[in-house]
């Protein structure tokens, strides 16, 4: 009896491993975003949900391969980015910070509502299925595992962006002194413009993996929104290190913490941390 | 001008007009305005003074659900079931409140604390699904069975009766705010929303004071969620609790304006009426027509008249009896 209850443990203990790669590249592009620019994007999760009806739209309405629909997913996402800090950031960067964030609250508002006016409420999903990778006697779902690889990937090729790049080294300069870079010759509202297309381009990525796993409607961003920037909070916000070690962090609660519950509690669990944390160490867990 | 009748004599015709036979669906929609400019009023006693909640939607949530599940589940009346909510609202507030503001949590990071809150709340309601029906919403166990007002049930058929109620509790919310601006509290905490640390050095407690504010308003808030459920004898997670409604909550105030004392009221009207507005322009074709349009109307807002509309009205007409509060600092 024992023995089997060992078993399905260790398998949420290593979904939430799985999961935790995902969390970690979600958090990676607000963070990005934080550190950079310092604006909160409450509606990351919402510019995910664009992503994934645009993999939805090219792939299954328009008939593109996947792969391809997934790359006009990704470019739409980091185009949306750029708009978004244009239009929308850029106005409001000299104003309160609380009013950064409420401006995004407010695209978090306006995506939701759009998305339901544009394709309704109806759930969709891409239809493709993958057989379960069965080791010994635990299962893998194959897109948990794909997007476990990818997210690593995705967050190796980032760093090697940021420090082998010259808009990279750029990027990493005003992120540790927004004032003195611009004497140095570093144009910040470009920087500024190419860090929130990026940033967008990985809530794009995030998009891709997601849309292999879960049906889209438009309130998806509203599940893991909140648990995103969380993650964010509770590694220290625009800290990318410890974003990734809070992001396994919570995922092992919620993977565990719902194996011996329910699914909820383990987000109840999680979150009650992050609270508990918060007092702890308010600057986040992993400080600058 | 400045007649100190006219306040008054708005007051008594708004207080007349259900009487003047007015349909169901209008009343209903001015109990609405009250209803949530009561709310709305509770978020900014402590939203004005530079402490953005996200967490509200937990309040409302206690509110609304302990009421209504010990009135199903153990036959309490709502005249306990309110007690017990104000109470746990009380463990609530102080549980979240003490430590952000004695450890100068401020900023975003308040704002995403209490958004952790509110979404455990939620969370929290839908796990105890046995109790609270999860995801599905509960109906409060009716009492009008064979009468048309049940005082220990706190259910009346009757929409007049609730304007009424809820019209007391609106006056109420504006009367306390007023207290709260012409305590001592409120100086101080006008500085200490701005110099956290000069305040704190010419012998203010800070954290005593933004408790008591933030006690204030989540206790408020709390009585609203009752109310809610109440008159509209059903509640629902995503309705009370969780991210969606606390940020419909600030997005409210902020449409109305945060620093005047009918700004949120005007805010819900505006929100409220924006919604049925369109809903009845365009007929229910255009589902969430009348979200997109308010949320892009948000942003606007809040990049070119970040007052609002009472704060910006009032501000293109002069009448700035007293200096506005300017609650954060940069």
């Amino acid at each position: 009896m024992s023995e089997v209850f060992d078993i399905f443990l260790l398998e949420s203990v290593l979904n939430g491993l799985l999961l935790g790669g995902l969390l970690a590249l979600l958090s990676l592009g607000l963070n990005l975003i934080f550190g950079v620019i310092d604006v909160v994007w409450i509606c990351y999760a919402e510019l995910i949900m664009v992503g994934m009806y645009a993999v939805y739209y090219f792939h299954v309405v328009f008939g593109w391969p996947l792969l391809l629909a997934m790359l006009m997913g990704i470019l739409i996402v980091a185009m949306a980015g750029a708009a978004l800090h244009y239009f929308v950031i850029r106005p409001v960067l000299a104003a309160e910070p609380i009013n950064q964030l409420l401006v995004t609250g407010g695209v978090l508002f306006f995506l939701q509502a759009a998305a339901t006016l544009a394709f309704g409420i109806e759930f969709k999903n891409l239809g493709v299925t993958f057989p379960p990778i069965v080791v010994g006697d635990i299962s893998f779902s194959m897109p948990r595992l794909i997007a476990f690889v990818t997210a690593l990937a995705g967050m190796l090729g980032m760093y090697l962006f940021l420090t082998r790049t010259y808009i990279g080294t750029a990027i990493r300069a005003i992120s540790q002194d927004r004032t003195i870079m611009p004497l140095m010759g570093v144009n910040p509202n470009r920087i500024f413009l190419v860090t929130s297309a990026l940033g967008g381009g990985l809530a794009g990525l995030g998009a891709c993996l997601l849309v292999l796993q879960y049906d889209i409607h438009p309130a998806i961003g509203l599940s893991f929104g909140p648990i995103t920037f969380l993650i964010c909070v509770l590694g220290g916000l625009g800290n990318m290190v410890g974003g990734f070690i809070a992001a396994f962090i919570f995922a092992q609660f919620i993977s565990v913490g719902g194996f011996f519950f329910a699914i909820e509690w383990g987000y109840v669990i999680a979150f009650l941390f992050f609270i508990g944390m918060m007092f702890w160490r308010p600057q986040g867990l992993f400080t600058k | 001008m400045k007649s100190s009748l006219a306040p008054f004599i708005a007051l008594a015709v708004l207080a007349l007009v259900p009487l003047m036979g007015i349909g169901n669906y209008p009343l209903h929609l001015l109990i609405m305005v009250l209803l949530w400019g009561y709310v709305y009023t509770s978020w900014s006693i402590m939203g004005r003074l530079g402490m953005v909640s996200f967490g509200h939607g937990a309040f409302l949530g206690i509110g609304a659900y302990v009421v209504v599940m010990g009135w199903n589940s153990y036959g309490l009346s709502p005249w306990f079931g309110v007690p017990i909510a104000l109470a746990l609202t009380a463990i609530v507030a102080f549980l979240i409140g003490y430590p952000c503001f004695r450890y100068k949590i401020v900023g975003h990071y308040f704002a995403l604390v209490t958004l952790a809150l509110s979404e455990v709340t939620r969370l929290i309601i839908v796990a105890l699904r046995d109790q609270t029906g999860g995801s599905l919403g509960a109906t409060p166990k009716t009492a009008l069975a064979e009468t048309s007002w049940s005082l220990g049930a706190l259910q009346f058929s009757n929409k007049i009766v609730w304007f009424y109620v809820i019209l007391v509790f609106w006056l109420l919310g504006l009367w306390v705010w007023k207290k709260v601006d012409e305590s001592m509290g409120r100086l101080a905490l006008e500085a200490i929303s701005q110099e956290e640390d000069a305040s704190a050095s010419i012998g203010i407690n800070v954290t005593r004071l933004k408790l008591g504010v933030t006690m204030i308003s989540a206790l408020m808030t709390c009585i609203g969620g009752a109310l809610y459920a109440q008159y509209q004898l059903y509640v629902n997670p995503e309705t009370v609790s969780g991210i969606g409604i606390s940020l419909q909550m600030v997005f409210g105030v902020i449409a109305g304006g945060m620093y005047v004392r009918l700004g949120p009221t005007v805010g819900a009207a505006f929100t409220l009426l924006l919604a049925e507005g369109l809903r009845l322009g365009f007929g229910n074709k255009y589902h969430a027509l009348d979200s997109t349009v308010y949320g892009l109307m948000l942003v606007l807002f809040i990049i070119y008249m970040p007052k609002g509309i009472l704060g910006a009205a009032m501000e293109a007409m002069g009448k700035r009896s007293a200096p506005q509060p300017k609650p954060y600092s940069r």
